[in-house]
């Protein structure tokens, strides 16, 4: 509420200035300004020498920060290519710093801002080992909608020569040559009664 | 490339093109009323008795709401636009916020119980909800333009601001139109059109607002 009472009576925010004087220690008379402040204030009003200055300390200084605040392992994005962001953002709008504030705090506002768009982009592409992961990741193949009993179940309702046989080879899972033994008939008649059990099979599950 | 190589370009980039600016917000501000002031005067126009209605109290509580609403979110959504702006002047929107709770308030003490329903209903309620989002497209899409310019660290609340301002100027001006000036109506129908341009605005500024 005391943010309301301070906007509608246009009065500044209490800060130490008042406490100072409260106390009667008179403030620093000119108020230091950070070198970089100064650097991109003059920057901004045509010295390009200075705005050079300025991208280079601010280069310097969002280093540290980039090489904290970026994660490891973003594959192609390293701490440096985020600098390079902050700095065409500080560039693209230089035009939001106002003259009178500090530039630390503006600095690392945008800094901030990049670094966790810069987390949003290039952060959907960490990669990860799958192998541990495995089991999560494990799906149950695919039997084609028939689970082991329907498939028994199926089979049951072919008759005589054509259901030992499909029974043998499908469920059982031995060989034309052995079911062909087994049954005392030739591989080629396993053959012809196989195919003729899977056909029924399949235009019976398709009707 | 290196990140020498790119100061020596934006250096470059400096000396060569002039320095991005953003158009002032009291430009835009008076664009948006204008936009919205003719929206009306081209579309339903004003009600025939506004001489005998600014007379009454309950009509010119509208005006005061809609203006303070539009004031209050136009300084925290001008504040958000800057990369350092002050998050605490959204603290300002609580006063139009209680202005309506008062109003509300007193409308109930003094209103019989038996009318309480008709006039929170009123007749205007469907115009409420088109022409409030019709009349603050203008400003949102002005307030929007203006905050691309500029560095927004929250494109969401950016975009939903600049929809609550526009609703509050398309509001102002619907005011001068609808013949329901009871706060319970007002607290009813105005919200829910605003929200129209608040979700909007909030779509909107999360896709163009980054930057």
């Amino acid at each position: 509420m005391a943010e309301l009472f301070d906007f509608f009576l246009l009065r500044p925010r209490n800060d130490d200035h008042s406490r100072f004087e409260s106390i009667d220690v008179k403030p620093a008379t000119t108020p230091t300004r950070s070198e970089m402040s100064v650097l991109l204030q003059d920057g901004l009003s045509g010295d390009n020498g200075a705005y050079g200055r300025f991208l280079e300390g601010a280069a310097r200084i969002l280093r540290g920060f980039c090489a904290r605040k970026l994660p490891p392992g973003l594959p192609g994005f390293d701490a440096e290519d985020l600098v390079q962001e902050i700095l065409m953002a500080v560039h693209a709008k230089r035009h939001t710093w106002r003259t009178e504030e500090p530039v630390e705090p503006w600095l690392f506002a945008i800094a901030r801002y990049k670094a966790i768009d810069a987390f949003r982009k290039h952060g959907k592409r960490i990669e990860v080992d799958i192998s541990d992961h495995v089991d999560a990741m494990f799906v149950e193949p695919d039997v084609s909608g028939l689970v082991a009993r329907d498939v028994m179940k199926a089979v049951d309702t072919l008759d005589g020569r054509t259901r030992e046989v499909v029974t043998a080879i499908s469920i059982e899972g031995k060989s034309i040559e052995e079911t062909a033994e087994r049954l005392d008939i030739s591989r080629g008649a396993v053959r012809v009664a196989f195919h003729r059990g899977l056909k029924i099979l399949s235009e019976r599950d398709a009707s | 490339m290196q990140t020498d190589q790119l100061i020596a370009q934006l250096q470059s980039d400096a000396a060569t093109k002039p320095r991005p600016s953003a158009v002032g917000w009291g430009f835009i501000t008076i664009c948006a009323v204008v936009a919205a002031g003719l929206a009306l005067a081209a579309t339903v126009g004003v009600r025939p008795d506004f001489s005998t209605a600014v007379e009454t109290v309950r009509f010119d509580f509208k005006f005061l709401l809609t203006a303070i609403l539009a004031g209050t979110a136009l300084v925290a959504l001008t504040e958000l636009a800057r990369p350092t702006g002050d998050r605490r002047k959204l603290g300002l929107l609580l006063l139009p916020f209680a202005l309506l709770v008062g109003s509300v308030v007193t409308e109930l003490a003094v209103l019989p119980a038996s009318l309480w329903e008709a006039r929170m209903v009123g007749t205007n309620y469907a115009s409420c909800l088109t022409v409030i989002p019709l009349f603050g497209l203008g400003p949102l899409s002005l307030f929007i333009y203006a905050s691309r310019k500029r560095a927004p660290l929250r494109p969401m609340l950016q975009g939903a601001l600049c929809g609550l301002a526009a609703a509050a100027v398309g509001a102002f001006f619907y005011a001068a139109h609808c013949t329901d000036d009871s706060p319970l109506f007002v607290a009813t129908w105005y919200p829910l059109a605003s929200a129209i341009l608040v979700v909007t605005g909030a779509v909107v500024g999360q896709r163009i607002l980054r930057w």
